[in-house]
């Protein structure tokens, strides 16, 4: 660490990976639900479960988000923070608002909840990921409006990157798509046509210019090569991110009441959008295997190549094969659409998140890298926790392919429930490797108090 | 590939993509919005429907049902319930809420008054008339 306010970087990623162990235990809690009904209800029903296991998604990113471009705007600039204090201030208001929402859901019904936060005045809630209540999603566009001032303060006195220019747009457009949360339409096709700009212009594009500048960090500093040749790199790759990105909207409007001229659209662009996620995994080897430099930080280089190869198969190849208007007529609405969003949004954002963390952490504590000992069990985790997430979405797959077959394509079709009980099986599998994420999970806790034990044995021995 | 292609057309080749797809974008939009009513049944949407929106969205009911296919699949897809099973069906699976077999997925009571109720079915029966181009596949959604 060579700028003491890159310090703040810290309890956000703490926070992140705190987050991390409890959107885990939800996803075993609804796990269970699709087998045993009865588990837990009526104190904690599915619906309620499944807001607070992708909320935890999106928040555990956000805190990754912000704690990484902390971190990297700083070293890019060359520059202290321009306010450390308000990263502190805003790291505690965004996460006491988070808890606060987060218990709100546990503890209220829903629908008081709505109530007493006055969603009548402006009904922004009960839509998937803008489950919140109004006043909530207020705080946040405040902390990320906040956040972004003083990100953008520090870019704009010190030295000017490429990577800070890119990442800098990426969160302003995270932000900006932030706002639309706050617009609901009483028509339910405009609300959908609406709420696809927020999420699909999000994780399929405006993300990425998050995620793609982080991934280039940290190869930059696991090789030390030439900026100019990953720069370049940058570019293209974010070129071809919007290019495809954008316009592949159309994927999600084929079957909601949008024009059908659409399917052609959506079907085109999508086509294009596993090559830039491919770049990214070429661009990585190539990069990581050109360089002679040997970082003494191992397990950053896992997640960096695991990051680029999950992202490529979760968010490119599976999104890619269900996208072909044809084909989505079929797989629409069923649980292959659940295989293919958690290997994406494990693979492109949570990954990238623990990618930045295994980097930085150490030289947060004021090491270049963990012990040998401590890294052992690191990638130990990765290996555990990426297996377990590959065949968690085999599994699900698997779920969804017979859905769509005993459900919509054979002869005879049955009705949801009682394809839902032939399915059993396979969701008791998907529920396993849930418990190896979990093991993978508790395997990189270890890992960091590993490395601990033996840096505190290093000072006492000299 | 450093003499073929230079940072700087990288840089161009950005800018160009982003302006390009975000106009292709715009005016798809606009033409989008601007023709939905050829197909979103508005004329239909009443004040009652409005609320029934208001009632499906306040108690979360796409935490655990699909609609049009987004929203969760632990329950089934809502957009042609009210093809698949009519209106009465549906009022009394809601009020009998919830099942008492045991081991099977249950959806909680909303305790919904009628006035809500009525609202609620009003909203399925206007998003069962949406125009999805021919999609779900089959009536069982």
């Amino acid at each position: 660490m060579q700028y003491s306010s890159q310090a703040v970087a810290k309890p956000y990623f703490i926070t992140a990976i705190a987050l991390f162990a409890f959107q885990i235990l939800f996803g075993l809690i609804i796990g269970l639900q699709y087998m045993l009904g009865d588990f837990l209800f009526p104190i904690l029903p599915f619906g309620i479960a499944k807001i607070i296991h992708i909320n935890l998604l999106i928040i555990l990113i956000l805190f990754g988000f912000m704690g990484a471009s902390y971190y990297i705007v700083i070293e890019e600039a060359e520059q202290e923070l321009h306010n450390p204090k308000l990263a502190i201030i805003l790291f505690w208001i965004f996460l006491i608002t988070s808890i606060l929402s987060l218990l709100s859901y546990l503890f209220i019904s829903y629908a008081t909840l709505a109530k007493i936060t006055g969603n009548y005045l402006q009904p922004t809630m009960g839509r998937e990921f803008m489950e919140q209540p109004t006043i909530i999603k207020l705080s946040f566009v405040m902390v990320l409006g906040a956040f972004l001032y003083n990100i953008g303060m520090t870019i704009q006195k010190g030295r000017k990157t490429t990577i800070n220019t890119i990442l800098f747009t990426g969160l302003i457009g995270l932000t900006l798509l932030f706002l639309l949360t706050f617009y609901n339409s009483k028509n339910l096709v405009l609300d959908k046509f609406v709420w696809w700009w927020f999420v699909h212009l999000s994780f399929e594009a405006l993300w990425l210019l998050i995620m793609v500048p982080l991934l280039a960090f940290v190869l930059l500093k696991l090789t030390n090569i030439n900026r100019e040749g990953i720069e370049k790199w940058l570019y293209l790759i974010i070129a071809l991110v919007l290019l495809s990105g954008v316009i592949s909207i159309g994927h999600h409007y084929f079957w909601i009441g949008a024009p059908e001229y659409w399917q052609w659209w959506g079907t085109i662009f999508s086509l294009i959008e596993p090559i830039p996620l491919l770049m990214i995994t070429l661009f990585a080897f190539k990069i990581l295997n050109s360089s002679r430099h040997q970082h003494p930080n191992k397990a950053a280089r896992f997640w960096v190549l695991g990051t680029a190869v999950m992202a490529f198969l979760g968010a490119g190849v599976l999104g890619f094969l269900q996208s072909p208007a044809p084909l989505n007529y079929y797989t629409h609405g069923t649980q292959i659409t659940v295989a293919h969003s958690h290997l994406a949004f494990y693979g492109t954002y949570v990954m990238i998140v623990l990618t930045m963390i295994s980097y930085a952490m150490p030289l947060l504590q004021g090491r270049a890298a963990n012990s040998k000992r401590s890294q052992k069990w690191e990638i130990w985790s990765f290996w555990l926790m990426n297996i377990s997430m590959i065949l968690m979405t085999l599994f699900i797959g698997a779920v969804g392919i017979l859905q769509v077959y005993l459900q919509r394509f054979s002869e005879t079709p049955l009705p949801f429930m009682m394809v839902q009980e032939k399915l059993i099986v396979f969701n008791w599998l998907r529920e396993f490797t849930g418990v190896i994420l979990l093991i993978g999970f508790v395997t990189y806790i270890i890992s960091f108090f590993v490395a601990a034990k033996d840096m505190e044995s290093i000072q006492k021995n000299s | 590939m450093n003499k073929v292609f230079t940072k700087n057309q990288a840089r161009k080749f950005y800018y160009s993509s982003a302006v390009f797809s975000f106009l292709v974008f715009f005016l798809l939009s606009f033409d989008s919005i601007y023709s939905l009513h050829e197909r979103d049944n508005r004329e239909n949407l009443t004040p009652l429907v409005a609320q029934g929106k208001i009632v499906w969205e306040e108690n979360h009911c796409i935490g655990c049902h699909s609609l049009l296919g987004e929203g969760a699949y632990y329950a089934p897809e809502l957009g042609n319930v009210y093809k698949r099973r009519g209106s009465e069906y549906t009022k009394a699976w809601i009020k009998m809420m919830p099942t008492n077999i045991p081991g099977r997925r249950k959806m909680p009571n909303f305790e919904f008054s009628k006035e809500e109720l009525e609202a609620l079915i009003a909203f399925l029966k206007w998003t069962s008339e949406i125009n999805t181009a021919r999609w779900p596949p089959t009536i069982e959604g």
